[in-house]
Formats: structure tokens, sequence, C-alpha cells
């Protein structure tokens, strides 16, 4: 089952000159499919994602998610679809640092506003719990180390079940045991869960392990 | 709870001494503007009240005429080169008439005629210049109010005593007369009276208790060297005194003679007044506005900080109307905050007042809790805080959580 369909995606900077960005991108990305975006800085990868991700807008070609046609939509839809169908992992963890790890997690949930509190919270701790994190869940998310904050993250990413997982170099700031962790937290979702995951990586080996590697040269796929 | 509130909440608790100092602003300005305006509204009244203890709300009387140029006389016409005030009577003709014309109007309380005359207060060798008004002792009580300010003797034995006068303590002070003491008057048409009098009046308006006396209307006629029908001023209180200019067209209409309202008769008055109402009223509403700016700045400062949150809190599919609630929530917290506190200060502020003693015929600082002040300022207040929150908070439902997250 295809979830997420990039058809003809071309995009262009402006600023300060003319420049093609993105040039006529096609692939499909099938359901419980790990696949990674791969090419060398100024390739267009993360870009790319950004536009995958609904937040960037500003594109030529058509984008379908789960069977639906993105480019008609308002920002407001577009935000009630990523809130419901995509979760994101950044290379910085975006953690509030006033709230506390369990109320991070908790955040996309309620804004989903489909369980109650209390069912949200059970989630939370479940999800936590996965990631080895349930003794961290009442601290403030500041007072984590890198790691556990990446693992916060991950765990926000996955309170509203999301058909898709985004991430744009979720290991770049981790090292070599923490990448580990979260290659394998990744593994486990789109193997036992069946979560597409799609993620921007400058780790070959961290690709490499992926199921499946997408690489982009110049704006253009040249492997998929 | 809201979600939009329940971060909202956080970042208020989290930055308690932001959230402090845009409070003690609101507080501050809030405070100021409820006593300030309260203020206004005391000075306002202070100063009608003591316009009333000698204004009438209308004030009838005939006015000078200017002599016609174009006369037509036997037949031939007559040009008038320098046209003059005729020198007719100043007097109301059928007062009764127009008495009873004025008492049928609705919105009218009390009518009473008045004849005023220039005197001169003689005692022995010394001798005073002074103005005597000849009343109706009981509707001139009413209008004036002039046995509460009576300090001897009684306004009851002005009453069907046509001898006896009620005299100024600055005039008697300077002449050092008392209570059944005889003062000797002469008018300005040359008539010489001797007055008991009855009764000493203080107003602590210097200027009147130095130079006014009351006496009958009969006996200020005599004076006059006038008939019983003779009348200079009709003077009328109404129910609203702010509807006088209105009433007093409607009277100037209906009767032919000139009415006056108490404000024209007062107009110097009235733009002091006026006067202090726009500074009052621009010093006021500035406090509050920086109070505002305070919020807008503070609002301001934590979008900056949190900026990261905004981001991923769109990505993470919250909507713009959902940031924009966020903040709006902050500064209108702050602002209840700041305006509950306002009030009590503002409260406190005019209750000490209150019990400063300023002299004069003021006595104590007027000044009152004006109910209708406090609702205005807690509703500008409002108004101000909203609109310092939603500014910024529109400027970070805009932040594009791309530019953030690519830095």
């Amino acid at each position: 089952m295809k979830i997420l369909e990039s058809k003809a995606i071309s995009k262009y900077f402006t600023d300060p000159v003319e420049f093609q960005v993105l040039k006529d991108i096609s692939f499909d990305v099938e359901k419980g499919e790990f696949t990674t975006l791969v090419g060398k800085s100024g390739s267009g990868k993360s870009t790319l994602l950004y536009v995958l991700s609904t937040m960037d807008t500003d594109y030529k070609g058509q984008l379908i998610i789960d069977g639906q046609l993105t480019g008609s939509m308002t920002k407001d839809e577009l935000a009630g679809l990523r809130n419901e169908k995509i979760g994101f992992v950044f290379q910085f963890h975006y953690l509030l640092s006033d709230f506390t790890c369990l109320q991070n997690v908790m955040l996309p949930a309620l804004k989903l506003g489909k369980l109650s509190k209390d069912e949200i919270q059970e989630r939370a701790y479940q999800k936590l719990a996965m990631l080895g994190l349930s003794d961290q869940a009442l601290k403030l998310s500041s007072k984590l180390s890198g790691g556990q904050q990446q693992r916060v993250a991950i765990a926000r990413a996955l309170i509203n079940d999301p058909l898709i997982i985004m991430g744009d170099e979720p290991t770049g700031n981790l090292d070599s045991k923490n990448t580990r962790i979260v290659f394998d937290i990744f593994q486990e979702l789109s193997k036992n869960y069946g979560q597409t995951i799609i993620a921007v990586t400058h780790d070959d080996d961290f690709a490499s392990k992926s199921d499946r590697i997408i690489e982009l040269k110049d704006g253009e796929v040249i492997r998929s | 709870m809201n979600i939009n509130t329940q971060i909202a909440k956080t970042y208020i608790i989290t930055n308690k001494k932001l959230t402090g100092v845009a409070v003690a602003g609101v507080v501050l300005g809030m405070s100021i503007y409820i006593f300030m305006n309260s203020m206004l509204l005391g000075f306002d009244k202070a100063s009608s009240k003591s316009i009333f203890k000698t204004t009438p709300h209308i004030r009838v009387y005939m006015d000078d005429e200017i002599s016609k140029p174009l006369v037509s006389s036997n037949g031939k016409q007559m040009l008038l080169v320098n046209p003059k005030i005729v020198p007719a009577k100043n007097t109301i003709i059928n007062p009764g008439l127009v008495i009873s014309t004025i008492q049928k109007m609705e919105e009218v309380e009390i009518v009473t005629s008045q004849v005023n005359a220039n005197i001169f207060y003689n005692s022995g060798k010394s001798q005073i210049t002074g103005l005597c008004s000849g009343i109706n002792p009981e509707d001139a009580d009413r209008m004036y109010a002039i046995s509460s300010t009576i300090v001897e003797g009684s306004l009851g034995a002005l009453k069907g005593n046509p001898n006896g006068i009620l005299i100024g303590s600055g005039v008697s002070e300077k002449m050092s007369l008392r209570e059944n003491d005889y003062v000797n008057i002469t008018s300005s048409k040359g008539v010489n009276k001797a007055f008991k009098i009855v009764g000493i009046f203080k107003t602590n308006n210097s200027v009147i208790d130095k130079t006014k006396s009351y006496v009958n209307v009969l006996a200020s006629q005599q004076l006059l060297k006038e008939g019983n029908v003779y009348v200079t001023d009709i003077n009328v209180n109404i129910k609203n005194p702010d509807d006088a200019e209105k009433i007093a067209m409607q009277i100037s209409a209906s009767t032919g003679y000139k009415a006056e309202g108490w404000r024209q008769a007062n107009e110097s008055l009235m733009a002091a007044q006026r006067m202090r109402k726009i500074i009052i009223t621009f010093v006021s509403t500035t406090i509050l506005l920086v109070a505002g700016f305070g919020i807008y700045n503070i609002l301001n400062m934590t979008i900056t900080q949190k900026i990261n949150d905004i981001a991923i809190l769109k990505a993470m599919g919250f909507k713009g109307n959902d940031v924009v609630r966020i903040f709006v929530t902050q500064a209108v917290t702050v602002g209840v905050m700041g305006v509950i506190g306002g009030m009590i200060m503002a409260t406190v502020i005019i209750t000490l007042l209150q019990h400063v003693y300023v002299g004069g015929d003021i006595g104590y600082f007027p000044i009152t809790y004006e109910v209708t002040k406090y609702i205005q300022g807690v509703v500008v207040g409002m108004v101000i805080t909203f609109f310092a929150g939603y500014i910024p908070a529109k400027k970070a439902a805009n932040i594009d959580p791309v530019e953030i997250f690519r830095k």
C-alpha cells in the first residue's frame, strides 16, 4: 500500500538568485518501509523532506499522503493532517523546556483530543517505557542528557501512532551508542508496528542498514 | 483544561519574574487611570456644587435691547446712525404668568423670582458696597440651601419680616454686626432703610461672604423704588442640571425672555473644567497605554525565547489560531491580574485621599468611588492588554517552522 507519493515535485529558491533546488522528483513510499534520504550537502534532501512533511507548501508537483492530495488543503487542514498522521524527529530535540518529559510526549495527543487525558497519560507512559525512559517521565525535559532528550522526542513523535515518522538527521547530534539505540527503535517501529519512516541522514552506516535508500544529487534522484 | 490554555499557564508560571513586572505595570496604569478619572469627576461635582450655592440652573431675565437703526414715526422713516441700548427697564412684565408658564414644564423643579439691588451697608461711619438679593426665603432655600450655611440666627426669621436681613459673615465681621443689630442700607436709587439682622451666613467663598445679603423680595423692591410686580430675575432649578442649556432654550422660546443655563453663566469655569478633563484623560490614558507597551514588550520577548517551541508546536499540528490563543491567553491573564490589582490599589488611593483636608469651601478632597470610572477602566485596560497580546501573538502565529528547523 502506498502511503506517500511524490509526483514530479520541483522547487525553486528565488533568493538571492533563482535556483532550482528540486527537479521533478517522483517516488512512492510503501507502508512500513524504513527509507533514508541521503546525499551531499546542498543536494536538496532536507528541502525535500520539508516538502514531504507538508510544512513547506511552496513547490510544484503533487504530494499524496495516505491517499489525500495535499496541494489543495489549507494550512490549518495540513496542520491537522500532521497532527494525526506524521511524527517528527529532528537533529535537535525541540522539547519544550518548561514542561516535563511526560507532558512533552502528551502534547500532540492532547492537541488531537481523541482520547481522555488519563488515557493519553497512560499511553505516554507506555511510549516512554518502550524507549527506556519511564524513570525520567516527571523530570523537566531540560534536565535530561542529549541521548535521553532525543528518545523523548521520538516518544512524542509516536504518541498519536502516526502513519509516517519523518526524521531530519535524527542521529546527527548523538554519539555512536545513542545512534545505535535510535536506529534500533526505528527498525523495530517499521518491522513490528508497521510504521513508515523517512529519515534524512549523513550517516552512511545508518543509511546502509535501512530498507531503502533514496539518494539525491543536485536536486535529482539518482538512486531509489 | 484546553491544551492551549495549559501551555499558556505553564509559560506564565515558569516566567514568574516577567509576568510579575507586566502585572505591576498594569496595576499601576490601571490604578492611576481609575484614580485620576474619579478625581476629575469629584472636582467637577465639587465645582458645580459650589456654583449652585449662588447660581440657579437657569436664570431668566430681560436682556438689554439695542435700538433699531430704522424707525418709522409719523409716516417718516428715520435712520439712527448710532444705535444704542434702549434705556428700557430691565423688568419682566407680568412675572406671575411667566412663572406659571415655566412651572408647567415637566423637568422644572423650583421657580422663584428674585430682585437684585446694588447697595451700600452703612453702620456709623463705615460703608461697604454690596449686593442685596430680594428673595422668597422658602424657594431660595430649596435652591441654594441657604439654611445650611447659616452660622447665627435662622432663615425662618426672614419669612414674614419685611425688615429682616441675612448678611454674609464677612460683612458682619467688618462692621462688627451681630444678630438682632440694625444695619442701614442705601440703594443705588438713594433709598435709605434700616434692616434688622435676623441671621448671618458663611459660604466659605470670601467674595460672597463679604458682599452679599438676602432680604425679602418686597424689601428689595422698595430699595429700588419699584412696585411689587417688579422682578428682574426668575430663577429656575431643574431635575437634571446637565440639561440646563436645552431647557433654557425651551424657556426662552415659550416666554420670550432670555434664559441662560448655568454653564453659559460660568463660561470661564466651564473652560477650566474642560481643560482639566482633556489633560487628565490624556495623562491617564497614556499611563494605561504605557502599561500596554509593557505587556507587548514582555510578550515579544517571550515569543523570541520560545521561538523553537512555537516551531515544534506548529510542526506537531498546532494551527496558527492555537498559537495566537496561547499568547493572547497569557496577555489576558496578565491583564486580568493587573486590572484586579489596579482596582484594589485605586480603592486604597481614593480612600486615603478622602481623608486629606484641603480647606476652603471644598473641605475634604472631593473624590468618591466612581463605579462608572472603574468599569471604564476595566474595559479600556482589557482592550489595551488584548491588543498588546494579539499583535505579537499574530507575529508568532506566522512563524514558518521550516525556517527555524533549518537554522
